[in-house]
């Protein structure tokens, strides 16, 4: 018996769990009840409304990203350089709040913005459904995935590199931005695809922590599916999830192109 | 002017782990919270933050309800997909690595959609391909059940990081331990179970770890799954979203601190083992 017969279930379990189910969005976007038809997939597409959420969805995943990057840089950085035991027991304080299910966070945060913070800064009014607490519980809930990846990337960064430069005679910040940021370009995009992407689907920060003021696309698409999916309609929820997985392609490949470059420039 | 510099990064990091920790303590905190309201003693959780008082209550009844189930299937879920999800993705890293280039690349390339997929997409398309064969088999009276979608729903999802665990360390390790155990008189499932698999082991376990982490955590799949029964991630939503009545702060407590001990136990142990071989490398140097 070969060994590469191992791979059969797997793959007959692959075509049908994760070959097929994909088909089926492109399927229902322009089959309606049984029949073929553009009409509903136009309507989506030509509807102003939708194009207006999913440019404050990415606008807002481009914050998101920014703050978890512009946060979780000095935390990866700092974890890095310190002794590797330490740093170890530190990083996996930083995991552990991953463990304990993000919407049970959520909804604490819900509870700490509408009623702890107000009462403590003596506030009138609740600080949910405002577009900084949904911006500040997103940057909560992916913040340990930006970290997870640059500090992954930074601790094994060459330090005979570092005492070089120094050796060459650059300062420390010279260093920094002429050595170790452009090493740890590896890190920054596995960080930035590992935020920015579910950033753009989350509907849950919305829902709870937004009032339902802030709706972004996942939350388009969810309402799309849960309120017309009992009616067997399920064009224009996927539809609007072409749509999400082409910014998503878009996003992805940008990333991995800016990847590539940067490795190429530095074997030069 | 140094040791300043030193306090500070200490001072960011104590800051950034009280951000990321605010919500749990704060919801540990008012699992002790008095939350009975008006004459009618009734229990009402949507007012998490009116401190009135300490109980013990809410432990009481934090099994109550729902809540109790939800987190039974929770795990019943998590531990059964992931050792399936263990089983299929190693028998798949076996099989793959010992492909030929190009049918290797495609099943690779098929096994990461998973995992660059938003979760959205990945409820939503499993919703659709239930609905569909639901459709279908409902014509001769036959259903798949909301466990059996959750199920392969989760299986699916976990796969992928199973296979991309243990295909690194079947790189690392070499074909001859597989021949080997062929020339001396081993059967090919005898070969792979006692000489392959052993040597695997450890990419199979950080798999299933990762397989049960997934399964866990997730909310959004079985979120489109399930219609029927809820996952604890569902119960939890479905009890805070549009104004619902709230879900009770305990089950924080109950879910957080053995997950706590349990991952600060390990890792404390793997940390104090390799202090201990650091000390030995010194000696060993010392002495050279």
């Amino acid at each position: 018996m070969k060994r590469k017969y191992f791979a059969y279930p797997y793959i007959v379990w692959m075509i049908l769990f994760i070959v097929v189910p994909m088909f089926f969005i492109f399927y229902y976007a322009f089959n309606v009840d049984g029949t073929w038809t553009f009409r509903k997939c136009w309507e989506t597409l030509t509807d102003g409304q939708k194009w207006r959420v999913l440019l404050m969805s990415v606008e807002i995943a481009f914050g998101t990203t920014a703050i978890c990057l512009l946060l979780g840089y000095p935390i990866a950085y700092i974890l890095s350089n310190m002794k590797k035991t330490v740093a170890g027991f530190i990083s996996v304080l930083f995991f552990v709040p991953m463990w304990m299910n993000f919407v049970l966070r959520t909804y604490a945060w819900r509870a700490i913005l509408e009623y702890a913070l107000p009462d403590m800064l003596g506030f009138k009014t609740t600080l949910t459904g405002t577009v900084g607490a949904v911006l500040m519980v997103l940057v909560y809930d992916f913040l340990p995935f930006m970290v997870m990846p640059l500090y992954n990337t930074l601790s094994k960064l060459d330090k005979s590199l570092l005492e070089a430069s120094r050796d060459l005679g650059a300062d420390g910040k010279k260093t920094f931005f002429r050595v170790v940021l452009p090493l740890s370009v590896p890190g920054i995009v596995s960080g930035v695809t590992m935020v920015f992407v579910p950033a753009i689907t989350a509907f849950t920060v919305p829902a709870l922590i937004g009032n339902g003021n802030y709706n972004l696309y996942g939350n388009e698409i969810e309402q799309a599916f849960k309120v017309l999916a009992g009616k067997g309609d399920y064009s224009i929820g996927s539809t609007m999830s072409i749509i999400l997985l082409i910014c998503v392609l878009i996003s992805t490949a940008v990333m991995n192109h800016f990847d590539n470059d940067k490795e190429g420039g530095s074997i030069l | 002017m140094k040791k300043l510099g030193r306090s500070l990064k200490y001072v960011y990091l104590g800051f950034m782990l009280l951000f990321l920790y605010l919500p749990i303590i704060y919801l540990i905190v008012f699992s002790f919270n008095d939350f009975t309201t008006g004459s009618g003693r009734r229990i009402s959780y949507s007012n998490l933050g009116k401190w009135n008082g300490c109980t013990l209550a809410n432990y009481g009844t934090v099994f109550s309800g729902d809540a109790g189930s939800s987190l039974l299937l929770t795990l019943e879920i998590a531990l059964v997909s992931s050792v399936i999800a263990t089983v299929i993705g190693t028998a798949a890293a076996i099989g793959i690595n010992s492909m030929r280039k190009r049918p290797r690349n495609v099943v690779v390339n098929v096994s990461q959609l998973p995992m660059v997929n938003p979760d959205l997409v990945t409820g939503i398309t499993f919703m659709m391909l239930f609905a569909f064969v639901n459709g279908l088999l409902s014509k001769i009276g036959f259903q798949i059940s909301d466990f059996a979608k959750l199920l392969i729903a989760h299986i699916s999802f976990s796969i992928p990081y199973v296979i991309f665990s243990v295909l690194p360390r079947l790189k690392q390790s070499s074909d001859l331990l597989y021949e080997a155990a062929l020339d001396l008189g081993c059967s090919p499932i005898q070969a792979l179970l006692k000489a392959v698999i052993p040597d695997i082991m450890p990419g199979i376990s950080s798999g299933f770890i990762m397989a049960l982490t997934m399964s866990l955590d997730d909310f959004v799949v079985s979120y489109f799954v399930a219609d029927r029964i809820q996952p604890l991630s569902v119960y939890i939503y479905s009890n805070t979203a549009h104004g619902a009545k709230g879900v009770n702060p305990a089950l924080a407590t109950i879910i957080f601190i053995p997950l706590v001990s349990m991952l600060l136990i390990v890792n404390l142990r793997r940390l104090a083992k390799e202090r201990e071989y650091e000390i030995q490398n010194k000696k060993v140097k010392m002495k050279k």
